[in-house]
Formats: structure tokens, sequence, C-alpha cells
């Protein structure tokens, strides 16, 4: 490739033929301002607010899609670029509410931020205001259209990323909305509820269906026993909604900030993700003696499942009918549990705290209501929201002592953790199956074949004679890669493990905003926040998840063996096809 | 939106857009598909898109995008009253702007719309070379000359008047 020599702000640079501008200044450690720009999606040019001035050029043009030429002198921060961009946010500004105040994206906006750093100070012109209802259909997304400022990241995101094409922009001129097909409510649309679009928004324009209110009610009734659970990769993020650097694991810290908010038990998904792993490998076992039904495809993320549903039901029977983590202790909470402290399910309010807004949908299916007809999980908080919650209670959660979970649905093994990351629901399957073909203990753990994936990775397991050929994929459009390989039928998969979100549970939909230095679905963040969780597992004693004592004596004590009768009434769902079909 | 209560695309437009797939870029068909459903339908609806959806295997998020981007496609059936605005140059002179904004306030619809009882629709013209006569308004085949904004009222009404008889 070739070299190209140009001058930015009059400092040389050197870079490779087709780099753009806006990347061969970051080279010098200028970064030019820019709002529609995404480096994993499609180039949208649609906002230019990364203009840049080039020397001879009449125009000024969009550092993020013009590649460098040689010889250009470009100048970034002249001061009629510095007015230019500033009149550029003004004009995005006056069709924008005034609200910051009271939006939920205040102190974390991209406009906000971009016109504070651009230094606009006064609102000289109103332009005529979009108004749209907010659109609160689905239990897991809501779209407040009055915000959108039309960069369309939230549309590639949901095609390029996900595969779900449910977002375009709908009408033209000044009545261009971004919305799903025909106007309709997110919840009859092929929305698998992921929340990657409210990860990509710059502003407030997609956001959780929030829950907070429902959880300070319930911990104010005092007829209530709320109780908590914490998904693996909360720990691995939560930090960085106070100022801690990624991966900054905060387990204990979490615990006690939960008990401050007056949860009167606080329990962990990981435990509920051993007996996922329990069951699971159970099913998987059994598949391979009787070779039906494989390859296995996993069920812990609400989002694929939902993705499964809408656009590949043909695979409903290969998907293990294990429920999500969530779920499974979810379950236990209501009857394990409330069975052994005698506590009335009826009033035991189960709130989770989930890096997934597709959770919240979950918790809201039919299949995870009890027979008595109320659901097992009550409510489902973002990692987001509930970061919200600790710093409204004036929690300084960063100073906080460690605390344990309650035993014994809080203890857990390092398998359970690695649920947290792309390639962990597959590591924690293998060391249990190894050890159950084997007979043996495994010697060595760490299948480190199946970390670290973007997007899709394909590896072969020797195991006791067996050569077990499996996948992980992310990312909703891997995901239409790998089954339609599978459906091929040019090779036999054993295990597939599917995630909805780029990078696993650790990038979902309802983690914190990236903090400065990173973009969002920055695949640094995500390997930070991993880290994290393959520390954890590292550092315990116990890190197979059928070794986990209490899950041994759960069994024991109600659940008799894995696949039993009651373990499949209690720990297991079904799947149906979805309307409107998907189109792949 | 209107109420579905379209049926089965029609057997030629389905070997149409079978047509379509066969050849090079077939999703760039797509307009061409919807022009042919409107032609025949008087207007786009859900089902017949959702029908091209999985036909053509395009995401109807992408349809419906299309389909309210350019002006020329309706997405309710007209009503049974189709009033049409000539927005050429003569009659836009000589004030066709204010009347169509009476005829919106009037009727509380955008042009493409139809009112809800499924009465009046409304669209605009291009030339009908009649520009003597201008601003000029016709409701189904009946010519109306010489409009301005005050008879709107007036002219609605009357044709109110006429239905209920
Ligand atoms: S989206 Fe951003 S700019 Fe808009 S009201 Fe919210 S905080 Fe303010
Ligand atoms: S939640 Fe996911 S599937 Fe739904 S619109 Fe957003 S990105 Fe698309
Ligand atoms: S909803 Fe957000 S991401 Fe989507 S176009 Fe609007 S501002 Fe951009
Ligand atoms: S960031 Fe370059 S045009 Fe929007």
């Amino acid at each position: 490739m070739k070299d190209i020599n140009l001058i930015i702000d009059d400092q040389p640079v050197v870079v490779a033929e087709n780099t753009t501008i806006l990347h061969a200044a970051e080279k010098l450690g200028i970064n030019i301002p820019r709002l529609c720009y995404h480096p994993d999606l499609s180039l949208e040019g649609a906002c230019r607010i990364c203009i840049v001035e080039v020397e001879g050029y009449r125009n000024f043009v969009p550092s993020c899609a013009t590649p460098v030429s040689e010889g250009m002198r470009i100048r970034t921060n002249s001061p009629e670029i510095r007015q230019a961009r500033r009149d550029l946010v003004e004009l995005i500004l006056d069709n924008h509410p005034r609200e910051c105040q009271i939006c939920e994206r205040d102190g974390n906006c991209e406009l906000q931020n971009l016109a504070y750093s651009l230094g606009v100070r006064e609102r000289l012109f109103e332009g005529r205001r979009k108004l749209y209802d907010i659109e609160k259909s689905s239990p897991a997304v809501i779209r407040d259209a009055e915000k959108c400022i039309l960069c369309r990241r939230c549309v590639r995101v949901c095609m390029e990323v996900q595969g779900v094409t449910n977002l375009s922009q709908l009408y033209r001129g000044v009545d261009t909305v971004v919305a799903p097909a025909y106007e309709q409510g997110m919840d009859e649309s092929v929305c698998i509820a992921c929340g990657q679009c409210i990860n990509v928004c710059p502003v407030a324009a997609f956001l959780e269906n929030s829950s907070t209110d429902e959880v300070w009610a319930a911990l104010a009734d005092s007829n209530k026993h709320v109780v908590a659970q914490i998904a693996p990769s909360i720990r691995a993020a939560i930090g960085e909604g106070f100022g801690l650097p990624p991966g900054t694991p905060m387990t204990g810290q979490t615990v006690t900030a939960l008990r401050r908010l007056g949860f009167d038990a606080v329990f962990d998904t990981n435990f509920g993700a051993d007996l996922t792993i329990v069951e699971e490998a159970h099913e998987l076992l059994k598949r391979l003696k009787t070779k039906e039904r494989l390859p296995l495809l996993t069920s812990c993320s609400s989002g694929w499942i939902k993705f499964m549903e809408h656009f590949y039901p043909e695979m409903i029977p290969y998907a293990s009918t294990c429920r999500s983590p969530m779920s499974m202790l979810s379950v236990l909470l209501k009857t394990y549990y409330a069975k052994r402290t005698g506590i009335d399910p009826q009033n035991i309010v189960v709130v989770s705290i989930m890096p997934c807004t597709a959770k919240k949908f979950e918790a809201e299916r039919r299949e995870h209501q009890s027979p008595d007809g109320y659901p097992y999980t009550d409510i489902v908080l973002t990692t987001r929201e509930f970061i919200w919650m600790v710093k409204s209670y004036g929690i300084d959660f960063a100073r906080l002592p460690e605390e344990d979970f309650d035993s014994p649905l809080g203890y857990s093994t390092g398998a359970a953790d690695l649920f947290g990351t792309t390639g962990g629901v597959m590591e924690a399957a293998l060391r249990t199956a190894a050890e159950k073909l084997t007979g043996k203990p495994l010697v060595d753990l760490e299948f480190t074949q199946v970390r670290e994936t973007r997007g899709l990775k394909e590896a072969s397991i020797e195991i006791a004679g067996h050569t077990l050929n499996v996948a992980v994929a992310n990312g909703l459009n891997n995901a239409k890669t790998i089954l339609e390989r599978v459906k091929k039928g040019d090779k036999t998969y054993h295990l597939i493990e599917l995630m909805a979100c780029p990078g696993g549970c650790i990038a979902g939909g309802g983690q914190p905003y990236p903090p400065d230095g990173h973009y969002v679905l920055d695949p640094e963040i995500a390997r930070l926040r991993a880290g994290a969780l393959y520390r954890i597992d590292e550092a315990k004693t116990v890190r197979v998840a059928h070794r986990n004592p209490f899950i041994e004596k759960l069994y024991k004590e109600f659940l008799e063996t894995p696949g039993s009768a009651v373990a499949h009434k209690l720990l297991h769902t079904t799947y149906l096809p979805r309307e409107p079909k998907g189109i792949k | 939106m209107h109420a579905d209560t379209a049926s089965r695309l029609d057997a030629d437009i389905l070997e149409f857009m079978d047509a379509c797939l066969q050849k090079e870029h077939p999703k760039s068909y797509l307009i061409a598909v919807l022009h042919k459903i409107q032609q025949r339908y008087g207007y786009l609806c859900q089902s017949h898109m959702d029908q091209v959806a999985q036909h053509m295997q395009i995401p109807t998020a992408i349809i419906s995008g299309v389909s309210t981007f350019y002006h020329f496609f309706r997405l309710q059936p007209r009503g049974k009253y189709s009033i049409s605005i000539c927005l050429g140059t003569a009659c836009f002179v000589k004030g066709a702007d204010k009347v169509l904004d009476a005829f919106r306030t009037e009727l509380g619809i955008e042009l493409g719309e139809t009112t809800p009882d499924g009465l009046f629709s409304l669209e605009s013209s291009r030339c009908l070379g009649v520009c003597a006569l201008a601003p000029v308004v016709t409701i189904n085949d009946k010519v109306y000359s010489k409009v301005n904004a005050k008879q709107v009222p007036e002219l609605i009404n009357t044709v109110k008047t006429e239905e209920r008889v």
C-alpha cells in the first residue's frame, strides 16, 4: 500500500492510502468533532460536523468521508471552521427540545457535549419543533422521536450489526422520522429488544423502558420481601458509571450498594448460570449420544431467542430448552427459596440487574410466569438504571466496603462469571462436558480457542476421543452466517453459542455509556470488561459449574437429577415462531 | 394508517415480482413493483407491502421507507370524493396554495390522506391545461374554476349535502 504525506494543522503525517482525513488526524492526536460517524458502521456523511478546510478546495469537506491525498494541507480548527461547525450544531438544536435538565441523557449526551465543546452559548433561533408522542409499546426499548437528530446510527446498527433491519427513515424533509415499518409500535415489529440502538444513539431518542419507579415503590413497601440478583457482566462494567476505569471488578461493592438501597437479600445470577451449565451440558451429552438435534444452540441471550423466533423458527428444535440464568434463578427464588424461608412467593419481589434490555422482554413472556400467573422475575433494571439509583441515593459507590452475596443462591464457580462475555457460555459448558465425558477432573481448564471472539469463531475441540465442532457468534448478523452454514450441512456442528450483542453481555444494550476516551461498541471496552471476568474466574477455587457444592445440594434436596421431570418443569422453557416474520 | 381489508396480491403481480427476482439487481425493482400494486388497487396497504417483503425478501422497514419517501405513493385508499387541487404555475400564482391550505384545515388531512369517514381524500395535480380558469379544483370528475380559499367550506358542504340525499 502506498504511503501518503500530508499536513494537518501544521504537523506533517504519513498514513496509508485510502485513510480518511478523520483517521489521519487521530494519528496526530487531533480529535475532529463528529456525530453520525461510527467506526464499525457504514459511512453516513449526514451531519457534516466533522468538516475541515483543505487548501485549494472551495468548500469544507467532511473528514469522515474524505480520503487523504498526497500533499494535502488541512486545517481542522480555523475560526471559519469553528463557526461553521457551531452553526451546524445550532441548526440541529433549533428543532430539538430544550429539555436537558429533565432528560435521561443529561450529562452523557453527545449532542449536549458537542454544543458545549463547540461553544454554543446562546440560542438565537427557534425552528419548527418536531412533535411526537413517546412510543412506549415495548417493555424493553422506547422511542422518543422528538429528540432524534437523524444521524441514522440506530438504523445502521440494527441492519449491519444485528441483521434485523427493524428501523428505517420514513417520510421526508421536516417530517422525516426514524421508526419501524409503518411507524408501528416496537412491540408489533421485528425488534428483538437488544437495545443496541440505545447504545449507539448520541441522544435520548432511544432509551430503555425504565422501571426504577417500581423498584423504589417495592423497596418502600414493608409487606414485600424484595430480593436482587445481578448478572455476571454487571460487576465488570458498573464501575464505569462512577468514574472507574473499564474492567474494574466491583462485585462486593455492588452487593453492599444493593443492601444499602434496602434490598432484603442479594443473590447472584451466577448461581443460575452454574445451574444452566449443568442442565445444558446434560442436554448436550444426551444429544451427542443419540446424534439428534445437533448442533445444540445456547439459549441464555434473550435477544437471540427473540431473533430466532422471528427469523429462524425452523431452528427452534435445536435451541437448548434451558431458561436463561436470570429466569432459572428467579424460578428458584419463588419456589425453593420461598419454601425454605416460608415467605409467600406472591410477596417476594425479584429485581434483576441486567446488562440487557431484552431481559425486560423475557421477564414478561408468558413462559416465564408461574402456573398461578405471577411473573418469576418481577422487575428488570439495566446497569444504567441501577447506576442512576445508586447515585440518586447518595451512595459513594467507589468507596464502598465489599460484602458477600446471601447464601446459598449467591455462591458460584468461575465458570459462571464467564457467562458475561462472548465465548464464556461455551467455555463453561466445555469444562463440564469434558469432565462428564472423561469422568476425570479437568487439568487444563481454559479453552482459549473460544475466547476474544469479534463476530464469529469456529473451533474443533478434542475431548476423550470425541471431536466437538463448536462455534461462537455474537452480533446477530454473525448468527445468520453460522446458522446458514449449519443449514447447508457441509459440516456437523455440535454446540453453538449465540449472543445478540457484539462482544456478549459485557457490551449489552443496557450497559453504561462509554466513558471519555472510548466510543460506543469500542472493542477495547469489551476486552477490558471481559478481562475482569477472566480474572475473577482465575481467582476462584472452584471453576467448573457442576462442582458448585450448593448446586449439588440443590439437586439432592429439590431438583433430583439434571434433566429430571421436576428440573424440566422448573428450569426449562419453550419457544414459538413469531410474527411478523423476519427477512433474513 | 388505514385498516387493511386487502387480499392476496393478484397472480400477475406475483409473477412480475418473480421476473424481477431473476434480474441482476432484483431489489432495485421495488419501486416498479409498488407502482404496479398502486395502479391495481389504488393505494399501498400494509398487507400488500408485507407480501412484497416476503416475496422479494426485502425488510418491511425498507419498503415502508420507500413508500413514504415518494409523494406519488398513496398509503390510504382514495375517498369517495377525491379532491384534486392543481398546483401548476398558473394556479399557484393565483393562490392555489391558499386553497390547498383551506382544504387541509377544513378536512383535517394532508395531501395524500383520506378523512377517517372515507368521504374525502386530498391530492394535488399538475397543470390541467385550463389555466384561464385558475385556480382549478376537481372533485371526482367535476371541475371547479376560479376557486378561492373562502369558498372551500361551502364546496365541502355542498358535497356533504348531496351525499345525504
Ligand atoms: S438528548 Fe441531549 S441535548 Fe437533547 S434534551 Fe436530552 S440531554 Fe439535552
Ligand atoms: S432494540 Fe435492537 S432490534 Fe430493536 S430496533 Fe433497536 S437495534 Fe433494532
Ligand atoms: S434515534 Fe438516535 S441514533 Fe437513531 S437517527 Fe435518531 S439520533 Fe440517530
Ligand atoms: S461525522 Fe462526518 S458527516 Fe457526520
